[in-house]
Protein backbone atom coordinates (compact mmCIF):
# COMPACT_ATOMS: atom_id res chain seq x y z
CA UNK A 1 0.00 0.00 0.00
CA UNK A 2 1.19 3.53 -0.80
CA UNK A 3 2.64 6.12 1.66
CA UNK A 4 -0.89 7.25 3.88
CA UNK A 5 -3.08 4.24 2.69
CA UNK A 6 -5.12 3.06 5.28
CA UNK A 7 -7.37 0.56 3.44
CA UNK A 8 -6.49 -1.04 -0.17
CA UNK A 9 -8.67 -1.94 -2.82
CA UNK A 10 -9.06 -5.53 -1.46
CA UNK A 11 -10.10 -4.35 2.06
CA UNK A 12 -12.15 -2.13 0.38
CA UNK A 13 -13.97 -4.74 -1.37
CA UNK A 14 -14.83 -6.92 1.74
CA UNK A 15 -15.85 -4.07 3.35
CA UNK A 16 -18.31 -3.31 1.28
CA UNK A 17 -19.48 -6.88 0.90
CA UNK A 18 -19.89 -7.39 4.67
CA UNK A 19 -21.64 -4.36 4.83
CA UNK A 20 -23.95 -5.11 2.32
CA UNK A 21 -24.37 -8.79 4.36
CA UNK A 22 -25.35 -6.81 7.42
CA UNK A 23 -27.78 -4.22 5.56
CA UNK A 24 -29.65 -7.80 4.65
CA UNK A 25 -29.30 -9.06 7.95
CA UNK A 26 -30.67 -5.76 9.63
CA UNK A 27 -33.36 -5.40 7.65
CA UNK A 28 -34.34 -9.13 7.61
CA UNK A 29 -34.44 -8.96 3.78
CA UNK A 30 -34.57 -6.70 0.75
CA UNK A 31 -37.86 -5.58 1.19
CA UNK A 32 -38.83 -1.77 0.60
CA UNK A 33 -34.84 -1.83 0.61
CA UNK A 34 -33.50 1.42 -1.56
CA UNK A 35 -30.12 2.49 -1.32
CA UNK A 36 -29.21 6.32 -1.56
CA UNK A 37 -25.66 7.68 -2.29
CA UNK A 38 -24.73 10.88 -0.88
CA UNK A 39 -22.98 12.97 -4.25
CA UNK A 40 -20.64 11.99 -5.01
CA UNK A 41 -18.64 9.20 -3.86
CA UNK A 42 -22.05 7.41 -1.96
CA UNK A 43 -23.01 6.94 -5.22
CA UNK A 44 -20.73 4.22 -6.66
CA UNK A 45 -20.71 2.79 -3.42
CA UNK A 46 -24.50 2.05 -3.31
CA UNK A 47 -23.91 1.03 -6.30
CA UNK A 48 -21.38 -1.54 -5.00
CA UNK A 49 -23.42 -2.80 -2.55
CA UNK A 50 -26.51 -3.16 -4.02
CA UNK A 51 -24.65 -5.33 -6.69
CA UNK A 52 -23.14 -7.37 -3.62
CA UNK A 53 -26.59 -7.78 -2.19
CA UNK A 54 -27.88 -8.87 -5.77
CA UNK A 55 -24.55 -11.29 -5.98
CA UNK A 56 -25.29 -13.40 -2.67
CA UNK A 57 -29.43 -12.54 -1.93
CA UNK A 58 -30.67 -12.53 -5.92
CA UNK A 59 -32.53 -9.14 -5.59
CA UNK A 60 -32.21 -6.37 -7.29
CA UNK A 61 -32.48 -3.44 -4.56
CA UNK A 62 -33.21 0.43 -5.89
CA UNK A 63 -30.22 2.92 -5.54
CA UNK A 64 -30.62 6.19 -5.83
CA UNK A 65 -28.47 9.30 -5.38
CA UNK A 66 -28.90 12.28 -3.38
CA UNK A 67 -27.31 15.66 -4.22
CA UNK A 68 -27.49 17.87 -0.43
CA UNK A 69 -25.38 21.01 -2.12
CA UNK A 70 -29.07 22.66 -1.45
CA UNK A 71 -29.45 21.75 1.97
CA UNK A 72 -26.06 22.53 3.84
CA UNK A 73 -25.55 24.92 6.44
CA UNK A 74 -21.97 25.87 6.05
CA UNK A 75 -21.59 27.33 2.87
CA UNK A 76 -22.43 30.82 2.89
CA UNK A 77 -19.21 31.79 4.97
CA UNK A 78 -16.61 29.83 2.87
CA UNK A 79 -16.34 29.47 -0.88
CA UNK A 80 -16.15 25.42 -1.74
CA UNK A 81 -17.32 23.71 -4.61
CA UNK A 82 -20.85 25.37 -5.68
CA UNK A 83 -21.50 22.59 -8.51
CA UNK A 84 -25.21 20.73 -7.79
CA UNK A 85 -26.64 17.60 -9.94
CA UNK A 86 -30.28 16.49 -9.75
CA UNK A 87 -30.90 14.40 -7.25
CA UNK A 88 -32.21 11.08 -8.49
CA UNK A 89 -34.44 8.23 -6.72
CA UNK A 90 -35.54 5.25 -8.30
CA UNK A 91 -39.23 5.12 -6.45
CA UNK A 92 -41.40 7.01 -3.86
CA UNK A 93 -39.44 6.74 -0.62
CA UNK A 94 -42.60 6.82 1.28
CA UNK A 95 -43.13 3.59 3.68
CA UNK A 96 -39.11 2.64 2.04
CA UNK A 97 -36.06 1.17 4.36
CA UNK A 98 -33.61 3.94 3.22
CA UNK A 99 -30.24 2.97 3.69
CA UNK A 100 -28.51 6.38 3.02
CA UNK A 101 -24.40 6.31 1.60
CA UNK A 102 -22.00 8.04 1.76
CA UNK A 103 -17.75 7.33 1.80
CA UNK A 104 -16.60 9.56 5.27
CA UNK A 105 -18.96 10.15 8.24
CA UNK A 106 -17.18 13.33 10.25
CA UNK A 107 -18.66 16.13 11.82
CA UNK A 108 -22.58 14.56 11.02
CA UNK A 109 -23.04 17.81 9.23
CA UNK A 110 -23.73 16.27 5.43
CA UNK A 111 -25.69 13.63 7.41
CA UNK A 112 -28.07 16.65 8.87
CA UNK A 113 -28.66 17.85 5.51
CA UNK A 114 -29.18 15.00 3.94
CA UNK A 115 -31.70 13.68 6.52
CA UNK A 116 -33.48 16.88 5.51
CA UNK A 117 -33.13 16.74 1.78
CA UNK A 118 -34.34 13.05 2.03
CA UNK A 119 -37.46 13.67 4.19
CA UNK A 120 -38.15 16.70 1.46
CA UNK A 121 -39.40 13.40 -0.76
CA UNK A 122 -41.30 12.14 1.70
CA UNK A 123 -41.85 10.11 4.92
CA UNK A 124 -39.57 6.37 4.39
CA UNK A 125 -40.72 4.04 7.10
CA UNK A 126 -36.36 4.15 8.52
CA UNK A 127 -33.30 5.42 7.40
CA UNK A 128 -30.38 4.17 8.13
CA UNK A 129 -26.66 5.05 7.32
CA UNK A 130 -23.98 3.15 6.13
CA UNK A 131 -20.40 4.36 5.54
CA UNK A 132 -17.12 3.21 4.21
CA UNK A 133 -14.75 4.94 6.45
CA UNK A 134 -15.92 6.67 10.06
CA UNK A 135 -13.17 9.04 11.22
CA UNK A 136 -15.03 10.42 14.48
CA UNK A 137 -15.08 14.15 15.61
CA UNK A 138 -19.03 14.50 15.55
CA UNK A 139 -20.16 17.66 15.98
CA UNK A 140 -24.29 16.46 16.05
CA UNK A 141 -25.28 13.39 17.63
CA UNK A 142 -25.52 11.40 14.48
CA UNK A 143 -24.01 7.82 14.43
CA UNK A 144 -23.49 5.56 11.27
CA UNK A 145 -25.34 1.65 11.62
CA UNK A 146 -22.55 -0.03 9.14
CA UNK A 147 -19.72 1.18 9.27
CA UNK A 148 -16.66 -0.49 6.47
CA UNK A 149 -14.13 0.25 8.97
CA UNK A 150 -13.48 2.89 12.00
CA UNK A 151 -10.43 5.04 11.43
CA UNK A 152 -9.34 7.03 14.26
CA UNK A 153 -7.94 10.38 13.18
CA UNK A 154 -6.79 13.86 14.52
CA UNK A 155 -8.55 17.04 13.34
CA UNK A 156 -5.54 18.18 11.11
CA UNK A 157 -5.89 15.10 9.09
CA UNK A 158 -7.42 14.60 5.48
CA UNK A 159 -9.28 11.30 4.76
CA UNK A 160 -9.20 10.92 1.03
CA UNK A 161 -11.84 7.75 -0.27
CA UNK A 162 -10.82 7.15 -3.56
CA UNK A 163 -12.74 4.99 -5.76
CA UNK A 164 -12.10 3.19 -9.61
CA UNK A 165 -15.16 5.07 -10.38
CA UNK A 166 -14.58 8.85 -9.91
CA UNK A 167 -11.01 8.29 -9.36
CA UNK A 168 -9.39 5.48 -11.33
CA UNK A 169 -8.06 3.61 -8.11
CA UNK A 170 -9.98 2.20 -5.07
CA UNK A 171 -8.34 3.29 -1.80
CA UNK A 172 -8.60 5.36 1.34
CA UNK A 173 -5.44 7.66 2.09
CA UNK A 174 -5.11 9.56 5.51
CA UNK A 175 -2.90 12.55 4.63
CA UNK A 176 -1.83 15.46 7.14
CA UNK A 177 -3.22 18.91 6.20
CA UNK A 178 -0.87 21.73 5.17
CA UNK A 179 -2.94 24.49 5.72
CA UNK B 1 -19.34 17.21 3.70
CA UNK B 2 -18.81 20.66 1.91
CA UNK B 3 -15.93 20.93 4.20
CA UNK B 4 -14.93 17.44 3.28
CA UNK B 5 -15.10 17.63 -0.37
CA UNK B 6 -12.89 20.80 -0.23
CA UNK B 7 -10.00 18.66 2.30
CA UNK B 8 -10.88 16.08 -0.29
CA UNK B 9 -10.13 17.97 -3.63
CA UNK B 10 -6.67 19.57 -1.98
CA UNK B 11 -5.68 16.16 -0.38
CA UNK B 12 -6.20 14.36 -3.55
CA UNK B 13 -4.13 16.76 -5.51
CA UNK B 14 -1.37 16.52 -3.46
CA UNK B 15 -1.32 12.97 -3.21
CA UNK B 16 -1.36 13.08 -7.37
CA UNK B 17 1.28 15.34 -7.26
CA UNK B 18 3.22 12.89 -5.01
CA UNK B 19 2.92 9.37 -6.87
CA UNK B 20 2.19 10.57 -10.47
CA UNK B 21 -0.73 7.80 -10.52
CA UNK B 22 -2.10 6.58 -13.68
CA UNK B 23 -4.78 9.41 -15.07
CA UNK B 24 -7.41 10.00 -13.79
CA UNK B 25 -10.84 9.15 -15.47
CA UNK B 26 -12.56 12.08 -17.18
CA UNK B 27 -15.51 12.56 -14.65
CA UNK B 28 -12.85 12.76 -11.91
CA UNK B 29 -11.22 15.55 -13.48
CA UNK B 30 -14.34 17.42 -14.09
CA UNK B 31 -15.16 17.25 -10.01
CA UNK B 32 -11.80 18.48 -9.40
CA UNK B 33 -12.54 21.53 -11.94
CA UNK B 34 -15.98 21.83 -10.72
CA UNK B 35 -16.16 24.65 -8.44
CA UNK B 36 -13.84 27.00 -9.55
CA UNK B 37 -15.61 28.57 -12.75
CA UNK B 38 -18.01 30.48 -10.67
CA UNK B 39 -16.18 33.71 -9.62
CA UNK B 40 -18.64 35.71 -10.34
CA UNK B 41 -20.69 38.83 -7.89
CA UNK B 42 -23.07 39.83 -10.28
CA UNK B 43 -25.06 38.98 -13.21
CA UNK B 44 -24.99 42.01 -15.50
CA UNK B 45 -24.32 40.48 -18.72
CA UNK B 46 -23.42 37.57 -20.85
CA UNK B 47 -20.86 39.50 -22.75
CA UNK B 48 -17.87 38.19 -20.63
CA UNK B 49 -19.11 34.85 -20.20
CA UNK B 50 -16.69 31.77 -20.94
CA UNK B 51 -18.45 28.81 -22.25
CA UNK B 52 -17.65 26.69 -19.24
CA UNK B 53 -19.71 29.44 -16.78
CA UNK B 54 -22.91 29.15 -18.93
CA UNK B 55 -22.61 25.69 -19.04
CA UNK B 56 -21.83 25.46 -15.09
CA UNK B 57 -25.92 27.79 -14.42
CA UNK B 58 -27.20 25.50 -17.09
CA UNK B 59 -25.76 22.39 -15.47
CA UNK B 60 -26.91 23.91 -12.08
CA UNK B 61 -30.47 24.45 -13.87
CA UNK B 62 -31.28 21.23 -14.39
CA UNK B 63 -30.30 20.32 -10.43
CA UNK B 64 -33.00 23.69 -9.44
CA UNK B 65 -35.84 21.78 -12.31
CA UNK B 66 -35.67 18.99 -10.12
CA UNK B 67 -36.63 20.47 -7.37
CA UNK B 68 -39.53 22.46 -9.26
CA UNK B 69 -40.66 18.90 -10.06
CA UNK B 70 -41.14 17.86 -6.19
CA UNK B 71 -44.76 17.90 -4.65
CA UNK B 72 -43.06 20.56 -2.18
CA UNK B 73 -40.88 22.77 -4.21
CA UNK B 74 -38.73 24.36 -1.57
CA UNK B 75 -35.00 24.15 -0.13
CA UNK B 76 -33.71 25.84 2.36
CA UNK B 77 -30.54 26.79 0.05
CA UNK B 78 -31.14 30.71 0.60
CA UNK B 79 -32.43 30.86 3.91
CA UNK B 80 -32.31 34.03 5.60
CA UNK B 81 -31.16 36.31 2.56
CA UNK B 82 -33.47 39.08 1.52
CA UNK B 83 -34.09 39.37 -2.03
CA UNK B 84 -35.56 42.62 -3.22
CA UNK B 85 -36.59 42.86 -6.87
CA UNK B 86 -36.76 46.37 -7.59
CA UNK B 87 -38.44 47.38 -11.38
CA UNK B 88 -38.61 50.71 -12.75
CA UNK B 89 -40.57 49.04 -16.11
CA UNK B 90 -43.78 46.17 -15.93
CA UNK B 91 -43.15 42.74 -15.84
CA UNK B 92 -45.01 39.84 -15.93
CA UNK B 93 -42.95 36.85 -16.23
CA UNK B 94 -39.42 37.99 -15.58
CA UNK B 95 -40.44 39.28 -11.74
CA UNK B 96 -42.64 36.66 -11.42
CA UNK B 97 -40.18 33.90 -11.71
CA UNK B 98 -37.79 35.66 -9.48
CA UNK B 99 -39.86 35.92 -7.25
CA UNK B 100 -40.85 32.63 -7.22
CA UNK B 101 -36.92 31.23 -7.45
CA UNK B 102 -36.08 33.32 -4.86
CA UNK B 103 -39.24 31.45 -2.25
CA UNK B 104 -38.49 28.40 -3.55
CA UNK B 105 -34.80 28.37 -2.36
CA UNK B 106 -35.98 29.62 0.63
CA UNK B 107 -35.46 33.43 0.99
CA UNK B 108 -37.33 36.21 1.60
CA UNK B 109 -38.23 38.02 -1.84
CA UNK B 110 -39.40 42.25 -1.75
CA UNK B 111 -41.25 43.63 -4.25
CA UNK B 112 -40.21 47.30 -5.30
CA UNK B 113 -41.99 48.97 -8.16
CA UNK B 114 -41.31 52.18 -9.06
CA UNK B 115 -45.36 53.19 -8.91
CA UNK B 116 -46.01 53.55 -5.07
CA UNK B 117 -42.57 53.48 -3.57
CA UNK B 118 -40.33 56.42 -3.05
CA UNK B 119 -39.23 56.28 -7.21
CA UNK B 120 -41.87 58.19 -7.84
CA UNK B 121 -41.00 60.70 -5.31
CA UNK B 122 -38.11 61.39 -7.17
CA UNK B 123 -35.59 59.57 -5.26
CA UNK B 124 -32.95 58.67 -7.25
CA UNK B 125 -31.39 55.28 -8.45
CA UNK B 126 -28.80 55.48 -6.59
CA UNK B 127 -30.28 56.51 -3.18
CA UNK B 128 -32.83 53.93 -3.43
CA UNK B 129 -29.98 51.60 -3.62
CA UNK B 130 -28.39 52.87 -0.43
CA UNK B 131 -31.90 52.67 0.94
CA UNK B 132 -32.17 48.99 0.07
CA UNK B 133 -28.71 48.33 1.28
CA UNK B 134 -29.45 49.74 4.46
CA UNK B 135 -32.10 47.33 4.88
CA UNK B 136 -30.08 44.31 4.75
CA UNK B 137 -30.62 43.66 0.80
CA UNK B 138 -28.56 40.28 0.04
CA UNK B 139 -29.50 40.11 -3.76
CA UNK B 140 -31.02 43.12 -5.89
CA UNK B 141 -33.00 41.91 -9.22
CA UNK B 142 -32.98 45.34 -11.05
CA UNK B 143 -35.38 46.34 -14.21
CA UNK B 144 -34.41 49.67 -15.43
CA UNK B 145 -35.25 51.34 -18.50
CA UNK B 146 -31.81 52.93 -18.64
CA UNK B 147 -28.52 51.24 -20.46
CA UNK B 148 -26.10 50.23 -17.76
CA UNK B 149 -28.51 51.40 -14.64
CA UNK B 150 -27.89 47.36 -12.91
CA UNK B 151 -23.42 48.13 -13.27
CA UNK B 152 -24.60 51.28 -11.46
CA UNK B 153 -26.22 49.70 -8.72
CA UNK B 154 -23.15 46.85 -8.49
CA UNK B 155 -20.44 49.84 -8.21
CA UNK B 156 -22.58 51.37 -5.94
CA UNK B 157 -23.79 48.66 -3.49
CA UNK B 158 -22.38 45.73 -1.29
CA UNK B 159 -24.65 43.58 -2.61
CA UNK B 160 -25.15 40.92 -5.12
CA UNK B 161 -26.79 42.31 -8.56
CA UNK B 162 -28.61 40.76 -10.98
CA UNK B 163 -29.39 42.61 -14.58
CA UNK B 164 -33.24 41.78 -15.11
CA UNK B 165 -33.08 44.09 -18.24
CA UNK B 166 -32.06 47.80 -18.90
CA UNK B 167 -32.70 49.49 -21.72
CA UNK B 168 -32.20 48.19 -25.18
CA UNK B 169 -28.93 46.78 -23.86
CA UNK B 170 -29.14 43.16 -21.65
CA UNK B 171 -31.00 40.42 -19.83
CA UNK B 172 -28.73 37.59 -19.48
CA UNK B 173 -30.91 35.65 -17.33
CA UNK B 174 -33.66 35.74 -20.60
CA UNK B 175 -30.82 34.60 -22.80
CA UNK B 176 -29.79 32.02 -20.36
CA UNK B 177 -33.27 30.36 -19.94
CA UNK B 178 -33.29 30.77 -24.25
CA UNK B 179 -30.02 28.73 -24.13
CA UNK B 180 -31.21 26.33 -21.60
CA UNK B 181 -34.49 25.67 -23.52
CA UNK B 182 -32.71 24.91 -26.48
CA UNK B 183 -29.97 22.61 -25.10
CA UNK B 184 -32.70 20.79 -23.52
CA UNK B 185 -34.28 19.64 -26.62
CA UNK B 186 -30.99 19.75 -29.17
CA UNK B 187 -28.15 18.83 -26.68
CA UNK B 188 -25.03 20.67 -28.04
CA UNK B 189 -25.54 24.08 -29.60
CA UNK B 190 -22.15 24.01 -31.40
CA UNK B 191 -22.57 24.37 -35.24
CA UNK B 192 -26.61 25.04 -34.91
CA UNK B 193 -27.95 27.68 -36.92
CA UNK B 194 -30.03 29.88 -35.12
CA UNK B 195 -32.28 32.96 -36.31
CA UNK B 196 -33.22 35.70 -34.25
CA UNK B 197 -35.90 37.61 -36.24
CA UNK B 198 -37.20 41.22 -35.50
CA UNK B 199 -36.08 43.89 -33.60
CA UNK B 200 -32.79 43.75 -33.16
CA UNK B 201 -31.40 47.16 -32.37
CA UNK B 202 -34.45 48.08 -29.47
CA UNK B 203 -33.74 44.04 -28.31
CA UNK B 204 -31.76 43.51 -24.76
CA UNK B 205 -33.35 40.09 -25.14
CA UNK B 206 -31.51 39.66 -28.73
CA UNK B 207 -27.72 41.23 -27.52
CA UNK B 208 -27.53 39.00 -24.65
CA UNK B 209 -28.30 35.90 -26.60
CA UNK B 210 -25.74 36.67 -29.02
CA UNK B 211 -23.05 37.11 -26.67
CA UNK B 212 -24.55 34.01 -25.05
CA UNK B 213 -25.24 31.88 -28.13
CA UNK B 214 -22.05 32.44 -29.57
CA UNK B 215 -20.15 31.69 -26.06
CA UNK B 216 -21.79 28.24 -26.98
CA UNK B 217 -20.34 27.97 -29.96
CA UNK B 218 -23.36 28.63 -31.90
CA UNK B 219 -24.14 30.05 -35.54
CA UNK B 220 -26.37 32.73 -34.94
CA UNK B 221 -28.03 34.81 -37.67
CA UNK B 222 -29.97 37.32 -37.30
CA UNK B 223 -32.93 39.20 -39.62
CA UNK B 224 -35.21 42.11 -39.44
CA UNK B 225 -35.27 45.59 -41.28
CA UNK B 226 -32.22 47.47 -41.78
CA UNK B 227 -33.65 50.56 -39.54
CA UNK B 228 -34.50 47.29 -36.74
CA UNK B 229 -30.76 46.08 -36.72
CA UNK B 230 -27.71 47.73 -34.85
CA UNK B 231 -25.58 49.76 -37.01
CA UNK B 232 -21.90 47.79 -37.51
CA UNK B 233 -23.57 44.17 -36.65
CA UNK B 234 -23.65 44.01 -40.49
CA UNK B 235 -19.85 44.62 -40.48
CA UNK B 236 -19.35 41.29 -38.77
CA UNK B 237 -19.79 39.68 -42.17
CA UNK B 238 -20.12 36.10 -42.92
CA UNK B 239 -19.45 34.66 -39.57
CA UNK B 240 -21.21 31.48 -39.11
CA UNK B 241 -18.82 28.87 -38.69
CA UNK B 242 -15.26 30.88 -38.88
CA UNK B 243 -16.05 34.31 -36.46
CA UNK B 244 -12.86 36.12 -37.92
CA UNK B 245 -10.86 37.32 -34.75
CA UNK B 246 -11.26 41.11 -35.13
CA UNK B 247 -14.86 41.14 -34.43
CA UNK B 248 -15.03 40.43 -30.39
CA UNK B 249 -12.15 43.18 -30.50
CA UNK B 250 -14.62 46.12 -31.83
CA UNK B 251 -17.38 44.57 -29.19
CA UNK B 252 -19.49 42.50 -30.94
CA UNK B 253 -20.42 38.90 -31.39
CA UNK B 254 -19.96 36.78 -34.17
CA UNK B 255 -22.85 36.57 -36.63
CA UNK B 256 -24.73 36.93 -39.87
CA UNK B 257 -27.12 39.56 -40.95
CA UNK B 258 -29.23 38.80 -43.21
CA UNK B 259 -32.35 40.79 -44.54
CA UNK B 260 -34.36 38.33 -46.45
CA UNK B 261 -36.32 35.79 -43.52
CA UNK B 262 -36.53 33.46 -46.23
CA UNK B 263 -33.17 33.18 -46.85
CA UNK B 264 -32.01 33.56 -43.27
CA UNK B 265 -34.42 30.92 -42.08
CA UNK B 266 -32.86 28.08 -44.76
CA UNK B 267 -31.73 25.22 -42.21
CA UNK B 268 -32.67 26.74 -39.10
CA UNK B 269 -32.80 24.60 -36.23
CA UNK B 270 -34.36 27.03 -33.77
CA UNK B 271 -36.25 30.33 -35.15
CA UNK B 272 -36.55 33.09 -32.45
CA UNK B 273 -39.04 35.60 -33.05
CA UNK B 274 -38.61 38.72 -31.14
CA UNK B 275 -41.30 41.34 -29.64
CA UNK B 276 -42.36 44.14 -32.08
CA UNK B 277 -43.35 47.19 -30.58
CA UNK B 278 -45.51 49.70 -32.15
CA UNK B 279 -44.06 52.55 -31.20
CA UNK B 280 -41.39 51.53 -33.83
CA UNK B 281 -43.93 52.03 -36.57
CA UNK B 282 -45.12 55.53 -34.98
CA UNK B 283 -41.37 56.76 -34.74
CA UNK B 284 -40.70 56.11 -38.55
CA UNK B 285 -38.68 53.15 -38.60
CA UNK B 286 -41.66 51.19 -40.65
CA UNK B 287 -43.78 51.58 -43.24
CA UNK B 288 -46.59 50.05 -41.24
CA UNK B 289 -47.34 46.63 -39.26
CA UNK B 290 -49.02 44.85 -42.22
CA UNK B 291 -45.75 45.40 -44.10
CA UNK B 292 -43.78 44.22 -41.47
CA UNK B 293 -45.82 40.88 -41.19
CA UNK B 294 -45.58 40.49 -44.19
CA UNK B 295 -41.74 39.97 -44.71
CA UNK B 296 -40.96 39.60 -41.21
CA UNK B 297 -43.60 37.59 -39.43
CA UNK B 298 -42.43 33.95 -38.63
CA UNK B 299 -45.13 31.54 -39.75
CA UNK B 300 -45.95 28.10 -41.00
CA UNK B 301 -45.11 28.66 -44.66
CA UNK B 302 -41.60 30.61 -43.92
CA UNK B 303 -40.92 27.70 -41.11
CA UNK B 304 -41.05 25.36 -43.60
CA UNK B 305 -37.33 26.19 -44.95
CA UNK B 306 -36.22 25.87 -41.65
CA UNK B 307 -35.00 22.26 -40.69
CA UNK B 308 -37.62 19.50 -40.06
CA UNK B 309 -37.27 19.47 -36.28
CA UNK B 310 -36.41 23.28 -35.78
CA UNK B 311 -38.16 24.87 -32.76
CA UNK B 312 -39.49 28.21 -32.53
CA UNK B 313 -38.84 30.58 -29.46
CA UNK B 314 -40.14 34.01 -28.58
CA UNK B 315 -39.49 35.75 -25.82
CA UNK B 316 -42.67 37.40 -24.79
CA UNK B 317 -44.98 38.87 -24.98
CA UNK B 318 -46.38 38.26 -28.49
CA UNK B 319 -48.17 40.16 -30.71
CA UNK B 320 -49.89 37.37 -32.61
CA UNK B 321 -50.24 37.96 -36.17
CA UNK B 322 -47.39 40.65 -36.11
CA UNK B 323 -43.89 38.79 -35.49
CA UNK B 324 -45.40 35.55 -35.02
CA UNK B 325 -48.20 33.70 -36.57
CA UNK B 326 -50.98 32.38 -33.99
CA UNK B 327 -50.70 28.55 -35.48
CA UNK B 328 -46.26 28.75 -34.94
CA UNK B 329 -47.00 30.28 -31.24
CA UNK B 330 -49.22 27.73 -30.07
CA UNK B 331 -47.90 25.21 -32.73
CA UNK B 332 -45.80 21.91 -32.05
CA UNK B 333 -42.56 23.60 -32.71
CA UNK B 334 -43.14 25.80 -30.67
CA UNK B 335 -41.13 26.30 -26.99
CA UNK B 336 -42.56 29.48 -25.99
CA UNK B 337 -44.37 27.77 -22.50
CA UNK B 338 -41.38 25.91 -21.69
CA UNK B 339 -38.95 28.86 -21.68
CA UNK B 340 -41.58 30.57 -19.34
CA UNK B 341 -41.43 27.24 -17.01
CA UNK B 342 -37.13 27.28 -17.44
CA UNK B 343 -36.94 30.71 -16.79
CA UNK B 344 -38.04 29.84 -12.65
CA UNK B 345 -35.55 27.50 -12.54
CA UNK B 346 -32.63 29.30 -14.77
CA UNK B 347 -33.22 32.28 -11.94
CA UNK B 348 -33.16 29.67 -9.09
CA UNK B 349 -29.57 28.57 -10.29
CA UNK B 350 -28.05 32.67 -10.67
CA UNK B 351 -29.62 33.06 -7.13
CA UNK B 352 -27.65 30.02 -6.06
CA UNK B 353 -24.33 30.63 -7.57
CA UNK B 354 -24.13 34.22 -7.10
CA UNK B 355 -24.61 33.99 -3.43
CA UNK B 356 -23.19 30.84 -2.27
CA UNK B 357 -20.47 30.67 -5.09
CA UNK B 358 -16.68 31.13 -4.71
CA UNK B 359 -15.42 33.87 -3.77
CA UNK B 360 -12.26 35.46 -6.12
CA UNK B 361 -9.68 35.93 -3.23
CA UNK B 362 -9.94 39.43 -3.52
CA UNK B 363 -13.59 40.39 -2.15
Amino acid sequence: MPDGAVMSAEEMRRAIVRVAHEIVEQNEGCRDLMLVGMRTRGVPLAQRLAAAIEEFEGERVGVGALDIGLYRDDLPERGTRVEIKPSELPQDIAGKRVVLVDDVLYTGRSIRAALDALIDYGRPQRIQLAVLVDRGHRELPIRADFVGKNIPTAMQDDVLVQLEETDGTDQVLVTERRD
Amino acid sequence: MAKNAVRRSRASSTVREREQQQPLPPEAEQIAAAGSVWQRRHLLDLDDFTAAEIELVLETTDAMKEVLARDVPRVPALRGKTIVTLFYESSTRTRASFELAGKVLGADVINVSSSGSSVQKGESLIDTVRTLQAIGTDVLILRHGASGAPYLAAREAAFRVVNAGDGWHAHPTQALLDAYTMRSRLGDLRGRKIVIVGDIAHSRVARSNLWGLTALGAGVVVCGPPTLLPVGLGACGDALGQPPDDMEEAGLPPVRVEHDLDRAIEGADVVMALRLQRERQESGLLPSLREYSRLYQVNGERLARAKPDAFVLHPGPINEGVEISSEVAHGARSLIEEQVQNGVAVRKAILYLLVRGERPPTS
